[in-house]
């Protein structure tokens, strides 16, 4: 197994009638709503955090890319990459991902994913999510029909700009360069690991199917309703005679630890509701624009939790419903243990995706959670597809021997007005 | 259904009425079979109205991309109709094509009806975004009867049956997704800076209480378009045809 601490980096301050005065908490909220001194503060935090996560053993650590959205402080997870890069040295960068069709030119993504891998010494898992409507559609203007084709066009250029040796004309039809030539390029050869981030879409099970990238399923509704989702996925696959390696699927988990149950209801329930009652109030008509999805998705189904009625009752819920129906997985670390072996057998995935700063959770809650569950839960979960169990197609290839930063000299600084002053 | 631009699109096409030959360019909702305002306007003239790739059983809209390309189609299905000296009359997204079609090609265009027509954006004057609206918003946007509006569009929506929901959003993704192509996220390609290259005789018909589009927007169409003749309408919305059909009727007699 492996285990990516993954921060959405929300912001924490939404106000407890946060539901009432606006309708949705990404694309049209406000930006009087952030307080850039405070973010100053958050930023700094969730840092910290990410990088305590490589200290606890944790094998990735992991961002995403988010737009004029209150719970995802990422517009650019490439800038939170590459600062990962220089106090962390051993755990995967699970950058989850750039949206490549929002990228003009996308061979930006090519280069700034090349400069992260040799600046990481080779640590970059690169992601290439379609991008959710909300941000796609609506914070960035892609037309919504046209997103996938120019979804598709950018990703061959990146991955060719990558395996390419020699300069080339890339004749597409919405980048058109007549010299692709991608300096730096990346460590990890032929390419970085690619995970490609999906919500059901039938095409994307084809697509990383063709090209061995790993699909996860990142969903705040836990394992028990994304069972038929992997069940599609896992069929696909059987259908298309692949290996049913579990490292081709990974989730996403909120997982709250405590050194009890109670404790982690004491702890963590605050935050949790925070996170469900505010974080994911989403206006319902962001959620697809008209054209962003295909038919055959929508005739796929994955539609339940698109009814008004569902996208409601959500905010809502309590600790208990929220722990019962597991929408979250929290408890005692051998609760946690138990629930999460049922998670990684039921959805047969070899990556988790571990949330576990929740809302508003402050930091030593956050680092409380995170060592138990490092500490007590993931020894026990390490194993479970086989002792040292590892598939190299789905996992980073860092170089041996890796720079590191070497300390600021001392006298450097004391020795910079007098450089000034000649 | 006709086979148009080289095979790309094959195109369903109402016919009815007899006499004169009036071509109808529908708006980003589409049309229905029996729409009231083709059949009122089929004891006039000899009514052509294509469904663009995407409505109804339209095919094609994968090869349809930008503004030129559909203005194009909207020129390649005039030309299967084999219609002579029609009216060219489009609603909304539909008035935006027939625009740009009387621009882009101003010698095929002779008599041109535009009503509450698209394609224009004033920042002081921002159109609603038609595609975040939740279905029960349409009403109150759409129409000055705004009753009458949820009975014509909510009536027998029933969202919260996932079966039904399916189907909805599968044809508001076909019908949108390709009005998307020239609508989203703002419904403006360029068209304010081609429109001084119509020649036809043109009237732009426009509903006083509009609220989709405003009735300001009625004085940049007609203030650009040569031989425009404006006419407003009272008590009636974006959806004019619906709410005041016969004033629109009485609209196009003025160029026919």
């Amino acid at each position: 197994m492996k285990f990516t601490w993954f921060h959405l980096m929300p912001w924490p301050n939404l106000a407890e009638d946060f539901r009432h005065e606006h309708r949705s908490v990404w694309v049209d909220l406000p930006n009087s709503v952030f307080d850039p001194a405070r973010g100053h503060e958050v930023y700094n935090e969730y840092l910290d955090q990410l990088e305590y996560a490589e200290q606890l053993g944790f094998d990735g650590i992991g961002c995403n890319e988010h737009h004029s959205n209150g719970y995802g402080l990422m517009p650019s997870p490439n800038l939170i990459a590459a600062t990962l890069t220089r106090r962390t040295s051993k755990a995967a960068i699970v950058v989850l991902g750039n949206s490549i069709a929002l990228y003009n030119p996308p061979i930006r993504v090519a280069e700034e994913f090349a400069m992260l891998d040799c600046m990481s010494g080779g640590r970059l898992v690169a992601g290439f999510p379609v991008g959710t409507s909300m941000d796609t559609n609506y914070a960035y203007g892609t037309v919504p029909a046209l997103t996938r084709e120019k979804y598709a066009e950018a990703h061959e250029l990146i991955i060719k700009a990558w395996t390419e040796r020699e300069p080339f004309a890339f004749n597409g039809r919405y980048t058109k360069l007549r010299y692709v030539n991608c300096w730096p390029r990346p460590v990890q050869s032929p390419r970085p690991p690619v995970f490609i981030p999906g919500g059901g879409s039938v095409e994307t099970y084809d697509f990383c199917l063709e090209n061995d990238y790993n699909y996860s399923y990142l969903s705040y509704t836990g394992y028990l309703r994304a069972k038929l989702l992997m069940d599609g996925y896992w069929e696909r696959v059987s259908e298309r005679n692949k290996d049913d390696s579990p490292y081709r699927a990974g989730f996403a988990q909120v997982i709250c630890v405590g050194e009890t149950d109670e404790e982690a209801e004491r702890l963590y329930a605050e935050h949790v509701s925070y996170f469900y009652n505010r974080c994911l109030h989403i206006y319902p008509g962001f959620a697809d624009a008209p054209g962003y999805r295909t038919v055959k998705t929508i005739k796929a189904g994955a539609l339940s939790q698109m009814t008004r009625t569902a996208s409601e009752a959500i905010g809502y819920m309590s600790w208990k419903e929220l722990v019962d129906d597991r929408y979250i997985i929290a408890g005692s670390p051998e609760t946690v243990r138990q629930q999460m072996e049922e998670l990684i057998k039921t959805l047969r995935v070899g990556h988790i995706f571990c949330l576990m700063q929740i809302g508003n959770m402050p930091a030593e809650k956050v680092k409380h959670s995170s060592r138990l569950f490092a500490e007590k839960v993931m020894p026990h979960l390490k194993n479970i597809w086989g002792e040292d169990s590892h598939d190299d197609r789905f996992w980073i290839h860092p170089l041996e021997e890796r720079a590191v930063p070497a300390p600021i000299p001392v006298a450097a600084t004391a020795a910079r007005p007098a450089m000034v002053a000649e | 259904m006709i086979d148009v631009s080289n095979g790309r699109a094959q195109i369903r096409v109402f016919e009815a009425g007899k006499g004169q030959d009036l071509v109808f360019f529908h708006g980003a909702g589409g049309l229905m079979p029996d729409d009231p305002f083709v059949a009122r306007l089929a004891q006039h003239y000899r009514v052509h109205a294509p469904l663009l790739p995407g409505y109804g059983d339209s095919e094609g809209a994968e090869n349809f991309r930008d503004m030129l390309d559909i203005t194009l189609l909207a020129g390649d299905i005039l030309d299967a109709l084999a219609v002579t000296n029609p009216i060219v009359v489009g609603h909304s997204m539909g008035g935006m094509i027939a625009a740009e079609l009387a621009a882009v090609a101003p010698q095929a265009i002779a008599k041109l009806v535009l009503i509450c027509p698209a394609g224009i954006w004033l920042d002081e004057h921002p159109i609603p975004d038609l595609f975040s609206l939740m279905p029960h918003e349409y009403p109150e946007l759409l129409f000055h009867d705004v009753e009458l509006g949820t009975r014509l569009i909510t009536a027998g929506l029933d969202l919260e049956n996932l079966e039904f929901l399916a189907e909805f959003l599968i044809t508001a993704g076909r019908q949108l997704g390709m009005a998307g192509k020239i609508l989203f996220p703002i419904p403006d390609r360029g068209l304010k800076d081609r429109l001084y290259r119509i020649r036809a005789k043109t009237v732009i018909v426009w509903g006083d209480e509009d609220k989709l589009i405003r009735p300001v927007y009625a004085r940049e169409f007609s203030g650009r378009i040569p031989r425009a003749e404006l006419v407003n309408v009272a008590a009636a919305g974006h959806m004019v045809t619906i709410e005041q059909t016969e004033k629109v009727v009485a609209a196009i007699a003025l160029v026919a």
